[in-house]
């Protein structure tokens, strides 16, 4: 716990570097889709205002595109974007949309009826009207408008780390994904400071505005035209191919420092969720990604592992890892969860992630067809009210199991099961272990050793030799320091791995991360 | 000057103006006089396009409005609304200056006419740079007053001017409604439900009721020749009070007893002494006569003929007695 002991404000210092890129980014995207969002939402207000049968759709379109999970949008825009600031900007501006046509019509809407009608009997037309009466007094209305845009921006601009667009949300998913509260921070208190900054700025412009709306009417764009143009000042390196890794895989030394120090790999890097990374891939949008060796999409989108020649990646054999209380409370769990062992090898599991990445089929199906094929699924008994609650972090592979653990219990237990799935990474899913939110989840030992121990390098170039070791060593580790006790192996190893596409692999004839050195250092 | 011929006005099945036709003479003063929703905003709104009618036509001077741009028409016509609707983010200055900023005016001439307005109007210039919001109810709607009078358009539409206005200030300014030169030039509409009102102000009165006009005529002509028992009653509750003010002195002339002046015809010297000896005009309306008994001190007034040389005086009860003798005769 090396890192801990280091304060955020080192932190900040030692990532300097990083840190601005990311803020300069996050600036940039924000004010580039708040720019876009304003120059189409502003007229569609106005619109609407005039043609009140659009307002209904207009507003009721708006409002939808607004309860979209982010995360989903994101996904949406991929197919038709690809990766990086395009669908990015395009998904922050759909959410920016609705705060400002709806403040541009109820604004205008709001104008006292008696001075519009004031302004059309002395003689306007509907332009004069318009932009001598009806936007300077909706003016208020509207700037709140593109205040709460602003704020919502700024909020959302986080999650375009997911797409590989950059921006503070690089530093709060790693630190989450790296159990690193200092990281989680340093993305954090900075996005929120510029959320409360932009909003205090806003307002002040909003104030000036009365007296002199013109003035202010015309620094507004200018300004906003400035915030935006800052995305795209860096990022002017190249390479001939372009990496996309997860940002837990960034800051892991198994991971893109580890490919740095002992590879000495240098490739075009950018950061992006895993949920879209294979997709990227398979859409020529990434050469290289970081996945899991089990990954039902390898499959599916017809990627090849290259062969981890230096062995960087230590082992990932998966197990359920159980809080000492919950083996007391619960006595049959152990051998249920027990029931599973030695029975998942690596290309069982790939299959089964197969049938849920790309057939479609659902955690559940997959499990209980498994199960029963291994004649180990019996009907559910009736619960005696005790539950046992199963975590899972958000990938499908982990679905699967704690659908499978799920199961067992009601089958062979008069235990209730409540899952908690879904759990965005390897820190939230610990920490709702270790204070009681759930009773056990599947963990891989590499994790429990890189990301939650944290040994020094010597131990952990120790212990990684032999995939006993790793298991004898986070076993014993984190009995003493958490009191978790880690059941047997599932069987297959998920170790992290680099993979590019089949065909551009052997047409450059890549087959180790080295042979990808050579390639990438060749003229 | 505006003549209106078959006016009808739809909403859906709703006929809120029903196929009307009245005449303005030129300077005149017009109400429309009714209840709300008999269709008398709707009717003035029509004559400078805010509402396009279903059905008919509206001439200014001879031009049919529809073949007219109505931002055009709307510059040559003064319009003052009940709620004033002063542009609040301007001040009163750039308030009166929006028709001549229209108009394409050049800077000191909207400034010297606009100072000329306040001055008739009774506000100082300092008024100017001060938004509405800092003005009494009252100021407001002088400003919007100013604002429809500033271009000096030829019809003024006024759509319940004073109607937002307490009494004592409405009073005040019906007193200076009538005395403004400006508005004696103008061929004014006006719209209202007070009874009163329409009295004191209006020429010709249109009363309105259900989208059709009632009747159409002098304050005189509704008040002794009603054509229904709708305008009757409509008149009903004020009707005293009403005939106070309509009925003129010289109406009552020749129930008044002639009573020669102390010191004789021919004894008139200074044009000061001539002014009290010929007393009241008797173009005034009764009102004012009964007034003249409050506030003088004398049991007796006298009345001169508004145009020959005539005085006559009389006192309280002689004044009541003429105005009855004169009701009786109207209502035979």
């Amino acid at each position: 716990m090396n890192e801990q002991q280091q304060s955020l404000w080192d932190f900040m210092q030692q990532q300097s570097g990083k840190l601005g890129e990311q803020t300069i980014q996050h600036v940039g995207l924000t004010f580039i889709s708040l720019f876009i969002a304003v120059l189409i939402g502003l007229p569609l207000g106005i619109f609407i205002t005039r043609q009140k049968q659009f307002s209904g759709p207009v507003l009721g379109i708006a409002g939808v595109l607004q309860t979209i999970p982010s995360i989903a949008l994101l996904g949406f825009m991929i197919p038709v974007l690809g990766i990086g600031a395009k669908p990015a900007i395009a998904a922050l501006l759909l959410y920016a949309l609705l705060p400002i046509i709806r403040n541009t019509y109820t604004g205008i809407e709001g104008v006292d009826s008696a001075v519009k009608e004031a302004a059309v009997a002395m003689g306007m037309n509907k332009w004069q009207v318009l932009f001598k009466v009806e936007l300077p007094l909706a003016m208020p209305v509207i700037f709140a408008g593109i205040r709460t845009a602003t704020v919502i921006t700024v909020g959302v601009a986080t999650l375009a780390s997911y797409i590989a667009a950059g921006g503070l949300g690089e530093f709060i998913f790693g630190g989450i994904s790296l159990n690193n509260t200092n990281m989680i921070l340093a993305g954090a208190i900075p996005a929120a400071l510029l959320a409360i900054l932009f909003d205090f700025l806003l307002a002040r412009l909003q104030k000036l505005n009365l007296k002199k709306v013109k003035t202010a009417a015309a620094t507004f764009p200018v300004l906003i035209i400035l915030l935006a143009s800052l995305y795209f000042i860096p990022s002017a390196y190249g390479s001939k191919l372009k990496a996309g890794f997860t940002p837990e895989f960034m800051g892991r030394q198994d991971g893109n420092l580890g490919l740095q120090t002992k590879y000495g790999l240098k490739i075009r890097t950018v950061v992006i969720s895993d949920a879209v990374m294979y997709k990227a891939a398979y859409e020529k949008q990434l050469d290289v990604i970081s996945g899991y060796s089990t990954d039902g999409r390898l499959e599916a989108y017809n990627l090849v592992v290259l062969k981890d020649d230096k062995g960087i990646f230590p082992p990932y054999y998966a197990a359920p890892i159980v809080r000492d209380e919950a083996l007391k409370k619960f006595p049959e769990l152990e051998n249920i969860l027990n029931l599973l062992s030695g029975k998942i090898n690596d290309s069982i599991m790939t299959a089964l992630n197969y049938r849920t990445d790309y057939l479609h089929q659902s955690p559940e199906k997959v499990a209980k067809d498994f199960l029963v094929s291994k004649k180990l699924w019996k009907p559910a008994r009736d619960s005696n009210g005790e539950v046992v609650r199963i975590g899972s972090k958000i990938f499908g592979e982990q679905y699967i199991l704690a659908n499978m653990y799920s199961m067992l219990i009601k089958g062979y237990t008069n235990y209730d099961v409540s899952t908690k799935t879904g759990l965005g990474g390897t820190k939230i899913c610990f920490d709702a272990l270790t204070n009681d939110q759930i009773d056990f989840y599947p963990e891989y030992t590499g994790t429990g050793l890189l990301a939650i121990l944290q040994p020094s390098a010597k131990t952990i170039d120790s212990v990684t030799r032999s995939r006993d070791e790793t298991y004898n060593y986070v076993q014993s580790e984190f009995q003493k320091k958490y009191n978790i006790k880690w059941l047997k192996p599932i069987g297959f190893n998920n170790a992290y791995a680099l993979m590019m596409r089949k065909k551009q692999a052997n047409s450059l004839d890549i087959k180790t991360i080295s042979n990808l050195k050579r390639y990438l250092e060749s003229k | 000057m505006i003549k209106v011929e078959q006016l009808s006005k739809h909403f859906g099945k709703l006929k809120a103006v029903n196929e009307i036709s009245f005449e303005v003479k030129e300077h005149e003063n017009l109400i429309l006089l009714g209840t709300s929703g008999c269709g008398k905003t709707t009717t003035l709104k029509m004559i400078n396009r805010l509402i396009e009618p279903t059905h008919g036509t509206v001439f200014i001077d001879g031009k049919n409005i529809s073949e007219q741009s109505p931002e055009i028409l709307r510059r040559g016509i003064g319009y003052v609304l009940q709620n004033n609707g002063l542009f609040p983010h301007y001040t009163v200055a750039e308030n009166i200056a929006i028709v001549p900023q229209l108009l394409n005016w050049d800077k000191k001439r909207t400034e010297k006419r606009a100072l000329e307005l306040l001055e008739k109007l009774h506000l100082s210039a300092d008024y100017l740079n001060v938004y509405p919001n800092e003005l009494s109810g009252g100021q407001q709607q002088r400003i919007g007053l100013a604002r429809a009078l500033v271009a000096d358009p030829p019809v003024l539409l006024m759509d319940e001017p004073f109607g937002a206005l307490d009494n004592v200030t409405r009073q005040k300014i019906h007193a200076e409604f009538k005395a403004l030169d400006e508005l004696k030039k103008k061929t004014i509409i006006m719209v209202t439900h007070d009874v009163q009102e329409a009295f004191e102000l209006g020429d010709r009165i249109c009363l309105m009721d259900a989208g059709k006009i009632i009747q159409d005529g002098t304050p005189y002509e509704l008040l002794f020749k009603p054509v229904n028992d709708f305008v009757k009653d409509f008149l009903q509750e004020q009707r005293l009070q009403l005939e106070f003010k309509t009925i003129r002195l010289y109406d009552l002339w020749k129930w008044l007893a002639p009573r020669p002046p102390k010191g004789g015809a021919s004894d008139f010297q200074s044009n000061e002494k001539m002014e009290v000896q010929r007393g009241l005009s008797s173009d005034v309306d009764f009102w004012s006569g009964l007034e003249h008994f409050k506030f003088g001190k004398s049991e007796t007034i006298n009345i001169s003929h508004k145009e020959g040389h005539e005085v006559k005086s009389v006192n309280f009860e002689q004044l009541m007695s003429a105005f009855y003798q004169y009701k009786q005769q109207a209502h035979e």
